[in-house]
């Protein structure tokens, strides 16, 4: 039946492929430059990540942040919103899971790591909450306040893990999390862990969100035509809100993973850039959650084959970084690939 | 108190406050150019980053730190153009593909420094520019220890504010810039070509920032550090918001900035943490962006593509 | 007179719409040329063509004998081609001066010689009679002088002709009786100007010609002195077949809607309703008829929540909901068809199941448990309405903005009938839509008001207002001026009435002389 049957349009699908192509063909260049056969050099990476299961369960684990962070840039955008301070809630979020993973003890695991998970959703959601209300309040642009917010995010926590909260390293970081809010790690030695689940589950909880109910329906409807969301009885400014501060409990779910899976301590400017990576999985996923699930394991596996690559060609490891702005770069522009591909909003 | 007052008012405080200053300030007026023509920037963090690693790079190939100095604005102003193509031509998100130079250049210095230096983290030294010392003002008491013996891109970044200001206030391409900037379709209806002076916009605003990327590395320092700029492309942008898009505001708002960095290492030694005044800058941008300081407004198409009709 | 500019056979085709049909209009040196037409007649298109920012894809311009190919404004401009924009094309932050001056500006090496510029514009000011202050800046001054300085600007390059984009619209009658002085004063001057309005009350006080479109054709050119006011209006809105719709007498019972004293702003602060009061009943069609922009889409937002009323009162079934918000005013039995569906009625991005259930989509049965949609619900709910409100193609999973607009517009009427409101509200319901959907629409309108439904309708369209009203309220400069039976009613008498003239001077015999 016709009617049944939803057809995705092609450039939805074209276009981040073909910005991966070009990204790879772009760095091709890099990695002749010093000597180097960039189809070995590939191999090697592509063979490191996904050649054996400790591999892809390190493209997995490197992955898992990026999910949640891509999933809040993605949810804030489906409002109209561009959550450029994903990097900040991270840290935020992070923090505070971090506090509720160390202060408390004698905590049952099934209370604590709960608790500690929500704390750390809460604090990324408050922090994203702040634009989100001074856009939808005073119409003030949520990026630049979203950017100053990441930087007030890093001097605070950097002070947090300095002064009040010290651990006894020496190294600027929090305490130890308790092992009771601790996530439990799926195969070790890797340190891939349930959060994976998490954030398989947090794909599919704001596919649900967005697709299937009121809630998402109203955050698209003000996305896509705020006049007419406001026509259908639909509070814009409460909308905006809430999808921002959703957005900003996914990125502190990032943060979560970072301390309560991967580092059982809050450690100072722990994050590789989580949070503005999140734009680039979120863009290269076409804010889908099935997109962004792939675009993480396809960041998560640059990541992870890159070590190898470093190590077993000349090619230095930063060609990922390098590949990961060109990438971004050929998605924000693919008005560029409209020669070839019909692109919505084409002249 | 009194020992607090003598700490404002250290005349090492000031002088270290113009130099914290200058990389802002090249770095904010860039930001003015691109902003006012109507192209918001965020990727002047990382146009600052590899305008500092040209520096170091071309300094350290030709033994020439003026050289350096033009590597670095020549690198600067090439990111400002790829910036502009994929925001104008190409009509990208231009806060997604600033983010997207930021990310690249953070891959690109370090990969290059590996492939050129074979080191990583820091580069070896290279020549630097020199201070100067101006003969009669470093004699008067007071002024002089602040402003007779500095790097001279110092002076000359306060030259760029001034320059800028009558550019961008007086001259006929300044008034076009400010009139694509807020009213696109108003210019193209009186024959403005709204492309060409975003494009030279932009590209301004890239070589500037590559100006302030270069002080960090070849006069305040004489070498390549990891990320050396640390959030300065940032504050140049608070810069730009605080100081309302004027290059006169952006002077006093990078002095502020400057000072409270210069500040802050003395604060820390009578117990105020270093952090809280480091947030400063970012907190006070929140608050004028919010109109309690003075409504910041920033020009009206600013980060909207230009499409012509027809 | 000489003829400075000719268009030849002029054609200019849109995506769906044909905006201007092989259009010819000359226009001769120190003339007042009205060019005259409801919204959508191609009298804008048919100006950007001249001024070089659309091509035509037809037709030939010759501006003083010569023919000319206005690629870009900047050819105008050369051509002493001025234009004056309904949206005005000036810098708020930037002074009188410097607006006036941009793009051609007074240099003195590479700077801006700006004391020139001031020295410029009050030598224009001067001798044109158009008072301005060239320090000011844009953003401090009125409407009415900002379009001074776009008539400033168009003289500064040179304008001999210039084309005035209705320009009234946005005027206070104050400021319309200054413009008109400007324009005769620059028709002395030997200025020809291309007078673009909706307004025959100022085509008859000031133009020499007139000439007419209707969607997207020419209907005729006419000396001022040779016609009168309804014969414009008939060019205008034409005769074409009265539409006929079969209904039977209304038979009102007890008012639903009351509108008291009531006074909107917009968003610029200016008043757009003053002091409106009407009333509808159970079982009727009140119609409002008037020229666009006296304030009947303020009205109709204010009554359905979406702008805030300055003072008056509005009843719905006996409750005040002054001041409700859109959803509480939707839950008390509001059903509106909002003028523009593009920003208001549809999310284009959205299915047309989707759209169905906008404003109903946090209600039983679409939305469930933890607010979850229920697609069956939604998907029925499509299915029978699609069906019911022939919309076509009949696929509920389309996405809107794909649909003609003609169904687009039966996707919202289809969502609003369909909820049985106590009121419904159809502001231009037929605008933008073919000639079957029309009638389709009509007849719905019909049933509503059978069922019990109070209607108000508000359309530019006389013939439907004509067509549909048991009663019709004229409303003029933000307030109702008359409300008749539709017995009363007829194509002159509201037609004078909606060009400012009172019901007493009517019919005192005034109908048959010229207004204004």
């Amino acid at each position: 039946m016709l009617d049944r049957v939803k057809k995705v349009p092609v450039h939805v699908i074209i276009a981040p492929i073909l910005a991966v192509i070009l990204a790879l063909i772009v760095g091709s260049a890099f990695v002749l430059t010093v000597g180097e056969n960039p189809l070995h050099a590939y191999k090697v990476l592509f063979q490191e990540s996904f050649g054996s299961m400790r591999g892809f369960a390190t493209t997995l684990q490197r992955a898992t942040p990026l999910m949640f962070t891509g999933l809040a840039v993605a949810f804030a955008y489906r409002a109209g919103l561009f959550n450029i301070g994903a990097e900040g809630q991270v840290y935020i979020g992070a923090f505070a899971a971090a506090w509720v993973g160390f202060t408390f003890s004698n905590l049952p695991k099934l209370i604590h790591l709960p608790l500690a998970i929500v704390a750390g959703m809460l604090g990324g959601a408050i922090w994203a909450a702040v634009p989100g209300i001074l856009k939808a309040k005073l119409g003030i642009h949520e990026v630049i306040n979203s950017i100053m917010m990441n930087y007030i995010a890093y001097f605070l926590t950097d002070w947090l893990v300095l002064g009040p909260f010290a651990g006894s390293s020496w190294i600027p970081e929090s305490p130890r999390v308790k092992a009771s809010a601790t996530l439990t790690r799926l195969m070790p030695p890797t340190r891939l862990t349930t959060a994976i689940y998490i954030a398989l589950a947090a794909g599919l909880i704001v596919y649900l969100i967005l697709w299937k109910t009121k809630l998402g329906y109203e955050i698209r409807a003000v996305g896509l035509n705020p006049t007419a969301a406001e026509y259908g009885g639909i509070s814009v400014a409460k909308t905006m809100v809430i999808a921002m501060a959703i957005s900003g409990a996914l990125a502190g779910l990032a943060g979560m993973e970072q301390v309560l899976g991967l580092n059982n301590r809050f450690i100072q400017r722990f994050s590789p850039d989580l949070g503005f990576m999140g734009i680039a999985v979120a863009l290269l996923g076409k804010n889908h959650p099935v997109g962004i699930v792939l675009a993480a394991i396809l960041f998560g596996a640059l990541q992870t084959g890159a070590a190898a690559m470093d190590r077993l060609t000349a090619v230095p490891r930063e060609l990922i970084t390098i590949l990961q702005g060109v990438i971004i770069f050929f998605v924000a522009a693919e008005y560029l690939f409209s020669r070839f591909i019909k692109v919505k909003g084409e002249a | 108190m009194w020992d607090i007052i003598k700490l404002l008012l250290n005349t090492t405080v000031f002088a270290a406050t113009l130099r914290m200053a200058t990389p802002l300030m090249f770095t904010a007026i860039g930001g003015i150019y691109s902003e006012r023509s109507g192209v918001v920037n965020i990727g002047l963090e990382g146009m600052m980053l590899i305008g500092a690693f040209a520096a170091v790079a071309v300094s350290y190939f030709t033994g020439s730190a003026w050289l350096g100095f033009l590597g670095a604005i020549l690198a600067g102003a090439l990111m400002g153009f790829i910036h502009g193509v994929a925001s104008i031509k190409y009509r990208a998100n231009q806060v997604v593909s600033g983010t997207a130079i930021n990310i690249f250049a953070g891959g690109l210095t370090v990969y290059l420094q590996r492939l050129i230096f074979n080191m990583a983290g820091v580069s070896p030294a290279v020549p630097r520019i020199n201070d100067v010392t101006i003969p009669l003002i470093s004699k008067i008491p007071w002024i002089g220890p602040i402003i007779g013996k500095q790097n001279p891109l110092v002076y000359l970044a306060l030259l760029t504010v001034v320059i800028s200001h009558i550019v961008i206030f007086k001259t006929v391409w300044g008034l076009r810039l400010r009139s694509v900037g807020e009213h696109p379709r108003a210019a193209d209806s009186v024959g403005i070509n709204v492309y060409k002076t975003r494009y030279v916009a932009v590209t301004i605003s890239g070589a500037l920032a590559g100006a302030g990327g270069a002080y960090l590395s070849i006069a305040h320092l004489s070498r390549f550090v990891e990320g050396m700029t640390a959030g300065r492309g940032f504050i140049a942008l608070a810069a730009v918001i605080f100081g309302k898009w004027n290059p006169l505001g952006a002077l006093g708002a990078s002095l502020f900035f400057g000072y409270a960095d210069a500040l802050q290492m003395r604060l820390q030694e009578i117990g105020i943490p270093t952090q809280l005044v480091q947030m400063l800058p970012y907190i006070l941008t929140m608050i004028a962006l919010a109109g309690f300081i003075g409504r910041a407004v920033a020009p009206k198409a600013s980060g909207e593509p230009y499409v012509k009709e027809g | 007179m000489a003829i400075v500019l000719e268009m030849k056979g002029i054609t200019k085709q849109f995506p769906g719409v044909l905006a201007n049909d092989n259009i010819s209009l000359d226009v001769r040196e120190g003339e007042i040329h009205a060019l005259v037409g409801e919204n959508g007649s191609g009298k804008s298109t048919l100006m950007s063509i001249l001024y070089g920012l659309y091509q035509a894809d037809k037709g030939e311009i010759y501006v003083r004998g010569k023919k000319v190919d206005i690629s870009e404004p900047r050819v105008a401009i050369n051509l002493k081609i001025g234009m004056v924009f309904q949206h005005f094309m000036l810098v708020e932050p930037l002074t009188v001066a410097e607006n006036i001056v941009l793009g051609s500006e007074l240099k003195r090496g590479p700077f801006l010689d700006y004391d020139q510029a001031v020295k410029e514009v009050e030598r224009l000011s001067a001798s044109y009679g158009l008072k301005i202050d060239p320090h000011a800046k844009i953003e401090d001054l009125s409407v009415g002088l900002h379009q001074r300085v776009e008539i400033l600007k168009a003289l500064y390059r040179g304008a001999e002709i210039l084309i005035l984009d209705e320009p009234t619209a946005v005027l206070t009658p104050q400021e319309v009786d200054d413009l008109m002085e400007v324009m005769r004063s620059l028709r002395e001057n030997g200025t020809s100007i291309i007078f673009i309005t909706h307004k025959i009350r100022e085509v008859l006080a000031i133009s020499d010609r007139v000439t007419v479109l209707r969607r997207g054709k020419k209907i005729g050119t006419k000396d001022t002195a040779d016609t009168n006011a309804q014969d414009l209006a008939e060019m205008m809105v034409g005769r074409e077949v009265l539409l006929r719709v079969e209904k039977t007498p209304a038979q009102p019972k007890e008012e639903v809607l009351q509108v008291n004293d009531l006074v909107v702003k917009d968003s610029r602060g200016s008043i757009r309703v003053n002091g409106a009061s009407l009333s509808v009943r159970r079982g009727e069609i009140l119609g409002i008829a008037g020229v666009e922009g006296n304030g009947q889409t303020e009205l109709v937002e204010a009554i359905a929540g979406l702008m805030r009323p300055q003072s008056g009162q509005i009843m719905l079934s006996g409750k005040d909901i002054t001041n409700w918000s859109p959803l509480r005013i939707k839950k008390a039995g509001l059903g509106y068809v909002p003028e523009d569906r593009h920003k208001r009625g549809l999310v284009l991005d959205y299915s047309i199941a989707d759209n169905l259930i906008l404003g109903l989509h946090a209600d039983e049965p679409f939305c469930g448990v933890m607010g979850f949609h229920s697609r069956k619900a939604i998907m029925d709910n499509a299915s029978k309405l699609v069906e019911k409100y022939d919309v076509r193609p009949p696929y509920p999973q389309q996405r809107a903005g794909a649909l003609s607009g003609g169904n687009q517009q039966k996707v919202v009427v289809a969502r609003e009938f369909n909820q049985d409101p106590e009121l419904l509200i159809c502001s231009q319901p037929t605008r933008g839509v073919d000639i079957g959907a029309i009638e389709f629409i009509h007849q719905q309108v019909v049933a509503q008001r059978d069922r019990g439904a109070a209607v108000l309708l508000v359309s530019a369209e006389l013939d439907e207002i004509l067509s549909l009203s048991d009663r019709v309220a004229v409303m003029y400069n933000g307030r109702i001026v008359a409300v008749l039976d539709r017995e009363e009613a007829d194509e002159q008498k509201l037609g004078y009435l909606m060009l400012g003239g009172s019901l007493e001077d009517y019919k005192a015999g005034g109908g048959n002389s010229h207004v204004g």
